[in-house]
Order: structure tokens, then C-alpha cells, then sequence
């Protein structure tokens, strides 16, 4: 047994280390020859993960960002509808927001280890922490999206409500947008690798489903800036995701097109596609079609938060979406080392 | 207890208890796992769960080592790794020179010279071998000839990292910084949101279900305020876990190193020592015999938080872009175009 004590001095008794070295002298001798090194190619401890998958359920913090992303995006509409006298689209978008924001809270809630803790989120600042700056950002968020649907909702303190439809609007993007910091800021290979991409993903998602909802909320005359920001979000989410998928290493997009995360994405580009086409044809014609490709596009947004999620899942249960990229990136620093001036890869 | 933080960076430097926030403190203190002299006898793990009144992680028998430990979490602190390799231990001769018998060939007989049949049917555990060995029972050509044959054991930990994603994005403030530079969890504080498991580069946290919290070593934060040293360095009976001040620790492994090198085993490399690295150095380090992913380790892992900054001005540009296309959805619409509802507001 060791008697080593730790002081505030520093180690006493410290016991030495021992200095046995095993392969040095026993038998016949190698040559140093003989001790090759070996090419590199992938290798794993028994195919296990190298990081632990995350703990996050589901339908919880999908929905959380998905729902996270309508609020944010249904100010926006609110609020501008608020300003261009579009009452129908106003109230839907207020309504839509408040009505999110407060089913999103409950998921984030529920998926806590100790939900009775909630409140230890607001006990520290730390920009470091995009689920802490998130937290703060809710704090404000909420009630103001909250009060601008009761004001709008029974007509009261019309100022009052002004205020806050203005104060969600502003922050409402932010809502919808930091949700991508959040998964990106982790070592889960599919959700950082694609950091750059995952923010206009996330804020692209966000306008599909709040342009989508308006198409349901709104009448005929109001909803052309709903149809508008539908099919800009619908389109740019399309775009960005396979943006963000090119970008990444092959073993980590391998995760995009695997189990669950495959079947969400395709059913995303589906029923957004579906959801863009039939408010184009008929949005501003048929009040039906309108609400159908509304509610096509509230589920292509949806479908492609939870693919997302589940790419993170996939990703951080292989072993070489962790490793292989690693790997590349050593031996690409080594051959620039070894070769000074050369253009190694990186 | 959370010092002032950088907005925009997540670099503590070379004393990271400083860094985050304490005027004065002990040195930094740290383990050094020389995996050349562990032997497998998981006296750590055994140790840490007694000392830390750690719960059992599950009877399960994993089939492809002794280890059926599988790897760190809530309620595994310290976890022995068990790697089989048809590879030469520096200029050691294994004595297994029969020529009949593969020494890893453990589902069944099968001669390594090519000929004659493989011996009773029962098939090798079908588990792809790490450290490049092929199915076991095949004999590979080149390094590792038929009777070259080695095992790496590990005694894995949390790195207590200098720049450790688990501390940067915990909301609560759960996860501190100890003022022996040690990375500890509050568990009265933590509210279970998870967030620090995949922030880790290394699989180290994990939730434990029944109690919805998050778990990981402390480094015996109890026994060092105590003036003691960890239980799973004072159990270690080969020393292969060495435990002291961080710089100390340093120096000694490259002493180390050197020493096994100029003894033939050129496979030995040092693993998190150097402050460089992608998590700032870490308070526990390693002595490997082969590559880091061997062990079930990154190779180059990176704290998550070191692009966070990148990540922040991009969540403020695609912000700023949602606010400006839901200006632009209004735009040419007029105030009142083709409304049949009457004005407002
Ligand atoms: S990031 Fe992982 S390895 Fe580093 S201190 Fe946190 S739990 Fe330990
Ligand atoms: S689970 Fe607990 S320790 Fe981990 S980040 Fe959340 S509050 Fe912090």
C-alpha cells in the first residue's frame, strides 16, 4: 500500500515509481529492425464508442428545438403582421409563439435528471454554455411572447402589448438560433463537424415552420408574408442540410443516412417539398391548400429537427465518425511537420 | 466559485485553478497511468467503488476480454482496459514456440503453419480484435509473427482536462474547478440536464438513471482536502497509477518514456501530457503502448468550446438573417394589400 499524504506543502512519503520494464530482458534479443511500426488504419477497442451517446431524449429535445424555432420565427411574423395590420396572421403568429414557447419549456423540464431543479439553470452566467445563455434568453423571451398573445388575444393594454410583441420579435430569432450552439457544442461528431452549417439550418427550419403555421392561423388576404417565408425557410432548410452534410468527413455524414435520422430526413425534404409546392399553387387561393401545405411544412420542419437528433445519436455510437477524422487530421499535421513548406492536408 | 470567464474564449492556460477563479491554492495535482507496468487486477476499480460508495454497473459478460466492465460512466470511475495483440512487446520473447497452438486462439486449435485442419468446430468469439489483430486464431504476416503476442491493459479515468468541455457548457455551475485543479460535480447542484455527456471528448460522465444526476471521478476530492491520496493510486500495487503534482508527474513520465525506449519498446508515448494539445493538457495522463484509439481513446481529441466562439457569431449572423427575411416576407405587401379585414392598429 502507498503512505503517501497529500499537504498543503506538497507529497510526503511519496513512494517512487517503479521503473520495471517488461519486454526489455528476457530471451533472445530483437534486432531494433524487427520493431516495425505498423501503417496506420482504423482501429477501436473492441468497435466500442469512444464518447458517451447523449442522454437527451426523445420526443423531448427534438421537439424542444423544433417547437424552440416556430416561437422564435412566429414572433417575427406576429410582430410584422402587428405592424402591416394583417390582424389574423398577427394573432396567429402571437398565439403560435406563446402557445410554443410554453410547450417547449415543459419538454426542456421534463427531459432534466431532477425537473424540480429547473431553476439551478439561472444560478450562473456563462457564455461558455450555449444551454446557459439559452436559459437567460428564455427568462426574457417567454413572458414577452407570453404577453403579446394575451394582449393580443382580449385587446387589453395595447402599448403594453406593442412592447412586447417588438421585444419578442427581436429576441425570437435568437430562440430559434441557439439551439444550433447548443448540439454543435459537444464532441458528438455529426452535430459539431457541421457547426458552420447548423445555426442557417436551424434558423431556415425555424421560418418553415412559423411560415407554415401562419398559412393555417391566417385568412387568404393576410397570409401572403406567411407563404413567403415558408417557401424562403422551406427551401433554404432543403439547401443548408445537404450544405451541412457535404461538408463532413464520410464516417460522420454516414450518420445522416442510417436508422432513424435516414427516414426523418427524407420524410423532412418530402413534406417540406410537398408543403412548398402547394402554397405556391394554391396558397393564395384555396384557404384548404393553404392550411394542408402549412401543415406539410410544420412537419417537414419537425421531421428534420428530429433527423438531426438522431444523426448525433447514430454518430456517437460509431466509433470511427470519433476517430477516423481525428486520425486524418494527426497525419495531416505530421506530414506538414515532417515536410516544412509543404502543403499537407488539413 | 465560477471566475470571470473570457466571452469569447474557453483557454485557461498552464494553472487552470487560477484561470478559473481561485487567488490561492495547492499546486496541481494529477495522475500518471503508466500502462507499461498495470496488470490487470482492477484494484482500482474496485477501490474507487468502495471509497465512493459507487453502485454496482452490471453483471454482464462481454465475451471478448476480461474486461466486462465495458467502460466509464455514472457508476464506473475507473475502468481497465484488456487489449490482445499478435505483436512483439519490445525485444521480449513470448516462449510460446509451439508451433501448434495460436496463444489467442481461444475458440478452437488451428495450426499455424497453414496446413492440416482447424481443430474442434466451436468457433472463435466472432469480435473484431483491437490493435489490428485479425479474428483470432489467424495468424497475420509481418509485425506480429505466430508466436509474437502481447497484452496492453489500461487504467482509464477523467482527464481531469485543463480545458474541459464537461466544466464550460454545465448551466447550472454544477461541474467546478477545485483549487487542485481538479474538474468536480456538485451533486446538489446538478439538475440533470445532460449537457455535459456528450460534451465530453472522452465518454467520461453519464446519467445515473435511478437518481437523474451525473457521476464521474472526483479524484478523491474528499481524500485530498484530507491530505490523502486518491484510493485507486493507493490500492494500485504495481504503481502503474502514480499520483502527485501535475509538473512532477510530467517529468517523471518522460523520464519514463525514455527509459523504455532505450529499452527496446519504441511502441511507448505519452498521451494528454503536453499543455498543446486539443484540451489544454490533462490533470491525468497516460503512458500508452500504442495508438491512443487502440485503447478506446481520441486521437487528437479537441475541448468542443474551442469553436464556440466561431459558433456564437454564427447563431448572431443566421439570427440577424431570420429577423431580415421575415422583414423582407412583408415587403412589397403594403400595409393593407388586398385585405378584406378592416385596418387596424
Ligand atoms: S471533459 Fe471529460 S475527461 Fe475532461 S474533465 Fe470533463 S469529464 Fe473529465
Ligand atoms: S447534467 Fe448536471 S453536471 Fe452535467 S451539465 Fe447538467 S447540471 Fe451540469
Amino acid at each position: 500500500m502507498n503512505e503517501t499524504e497529500v499537504t498543503r506543502e506538497g507529497l510526503l512519503h511519496e513512494r517512487p515509481g517503479r521503473e520495471a520494464t517488461t519486454g526489455v530482458v528476457a530471451g533472445r534479443r530483437r534486432s531494433r529492425e524487427e520493431l516495425m511500426v505498423e501503417p496506420a488504419r482504423f482501429q477501436s477497442y473492441y468497435g466500442m464508442p469512444v464518447i458517451n451517446k447523449p442522454v437527451w431524449a426523445s420526443p423531448d429535445i427534438p421537439g424542444y428545438f423544433f417547437l424552440g424555432g416556430l416561437a422564435g420565427a412566429s414572433s417575427v411574423l406576429g410582430a410584422g403582421a402587428h405592424l402591416t395590420g394583417r390582424r389574423s396572421l398577427a394573432r396567429g403568429g402571437k398565439v403560435v409563439a406563446a402557445g410554443a414557447i410554453s410547450l417547449s419549456l415543459v419538454a426542456l423540464v421534463h427531459d432534466l435528471g431532477r425537473p424540480e431543479r429547473f431553476l439551478n439553470m439561472l444560478r450562473v452566467f456563462k457564455p461558455t454554455s450555449p444551454m446557459s445563455v439559452g436559459s437567460w434568453l428564455l427568462a426574457a423571451y417567454g413572458p414577452a411572447a407570453i404577453v403579446a398573445a394575451g394582449t393580443e388575444a382580449t385587446g387589453l393594454f395595447p402599448a403594453i402589448g406593442g412592447g412586447a410583441t417588438a421585444g419578442a420579435a427581436v429576441l425570437g430569432p435568437a430562440v430559434a438560433a441557439y439551439t444550433a450552439a447548443l448540439i454543435s457544442n459537444t464532441a458528438v461528431p455529426a452535430w459539431h463537424d457541421g457547426h458552420r452549417e447548423m445555426p442557417f439550418v436551424f434558423v431556415a427550419s425555424s421560418a418553415t415552420a412559423a411560415g407554415g403555421a401562419g398559412l393555417i392561423t391566417s385568412t387568404l388576404a393576410d397570409n401572403a408574408p406567411a407563404r413567403r417565408l415558408a417557401v424562403a425557410g422551406g427551401t433554404a432548410e432543403v439547401v443548408l442540410s445537404r450544405a451541412l452534410e457535404h461538408r463532413l468527413h464520410p464516417d460522420v455524414r454516414k450518420a445522416y443516412h442510417e436508422g432513424k435520422a435516414k427516414k426523418f430526413l427524407q420524410a423532412a425534404e418530402l413534406l417540406t417539398g410537398t408543403g412548398i409546392v402547394g402554397a405556391l399553387a394554391a396558397g393564395r387561393r384555396s384557404r384548404i391548400i393553404a392550411a394542408a401545405s402549412g401543415a406539410a411544412l410544420l412537419a417537414g420542419s419537425a421531421c428534420e429537427r428530429f433527423g438531426i437528433f438522431w444523426a448525433g445519436h447514430g454518430s456517437s455510437m460509431d466509433p470511427a465518425a470519433t476517430i477516423t477524422p481525428q486520425r486524418e487530421r494527426l497525419e495531416a499535421r505530421s506530414s506538414r511537420a515532417a515536410r516544412p513548406g509543404g502543403t499537407g492536408r488539413g | 466559485m465560477i471566475g470571470p470567464i473570457d466571452l469569447l474564449s474557453s483557454r485557461r492556460g498552464p494553472d487552470p485553478a487560477s484561470a478559473d477563479g481561485y487567488r490561492e491554492h495547492p499546486r496541481r495535482m494529477g495522475f500518471f497511468t503508466d500502462t507499461s507496468v498495470c496488470i490487470g487486477c482492477k484494484a482500482c476499480e474496485v477501490a474507487c467503488k468502495e471509497w465512493n460508495h459507487v453502485p454496482e454497473d452490471g453483471l454482464e459478460f462481454t465475451g471478448m476480454s476480461y474486461d466486462n466492465t465495458k467502460g466509464l460512466g455514472a457508476d464506473t470511475w475507473r475502468h481497465v482496459k484488456f487489449i490482445e495483440q499478435r505483436k512483439p512487446l519490445g525485444r521480449q520473447e513470448p516462449g510460446l514456440s509451439h508451433q501448434l497452438v495460436s496463444p489467442i486462439s481461444f475458440g478452437g486449435y488451428r495450426r499455424l503453419d497453414g496446413h492440416g485442419e482447424p481443430g474442434p468446430s466451436r468457433s472463435a468469439p466472432n469480435v473484431a480484435a483491437p490493435g489490428g489483430a485479425t479474428a483470432p486464431g489467424t495468424a497475420t504476416a509481418g509485425v506480429g509473427g505466430p508466436i509474437d503476442f502481447r497484452w496492453l491493459m489500461a487504467s482509464d479515468v477523467c482527464k481531469h482536462c485543463t480545458d474541459a468541455g464537461c466544466l464550460d457548457v454545465c448551466p447550472t455551475g454544477a461541474l467546478f474547478r477545485t483549487e487542485f485543479g481538479t474538474v468536480v460535480v456538485q451533486e446538489d447542484v446538478c439538475n440533470g440536464c445532460g449537457y455535459c455527456v456528450p460534451a465530453c471528448p472522452f465518454g467520461v460522465l453519464d446519467k445515473r438513471e435511478e437518481d437523474g444526476r451525473i457521476w464521474k471521478c472526483t479524484l478523491c476530492y474528499d481524500r485530498l482536502s484530507n491530505g490523502d491520496e486518491p484510493a485507486c493510486a493507493k490500492t494500485c500495487p504495481t504503481s502503474s497509477i502514480q499520483f502527485g503534482e501535475l509538473d512532477e508527474l510530467r517529468e517523471r513520465a518522460g523520464r519514463r518514456v525514455q527509459q523504455l525506449h532505450d529499452g527496446g519498446i519504441l511502441d511507448a508515448r505519452l498521451y494528454l501530457e503536453s499543455p498543446d494539445d486539443g484540451v489544454g493538457g490533462a490533470g491525468a495522463f497516460f503512458l500508452l503502448l500504442d495508438e491512443p484509439e487502440v485503447y478506446g481513446l481520441p486521437p487528437d481529441p479537441v475541448v468542443p468550446t474551442r469553436d464556440l466562439p466561431r459558433m456564437w457569431k454564427l447563431v448572431g449572423a443566421a439570427a440577424g438573417a431570420l429577423l431580415a427575411a421575415g422583414a423582407a416576407s412583408f415587403a412589397g405587401a403594403g400595409r393593407s394589400a388586398g385585405r378584406s379585414s378592416g385596418a387596424e392598429s
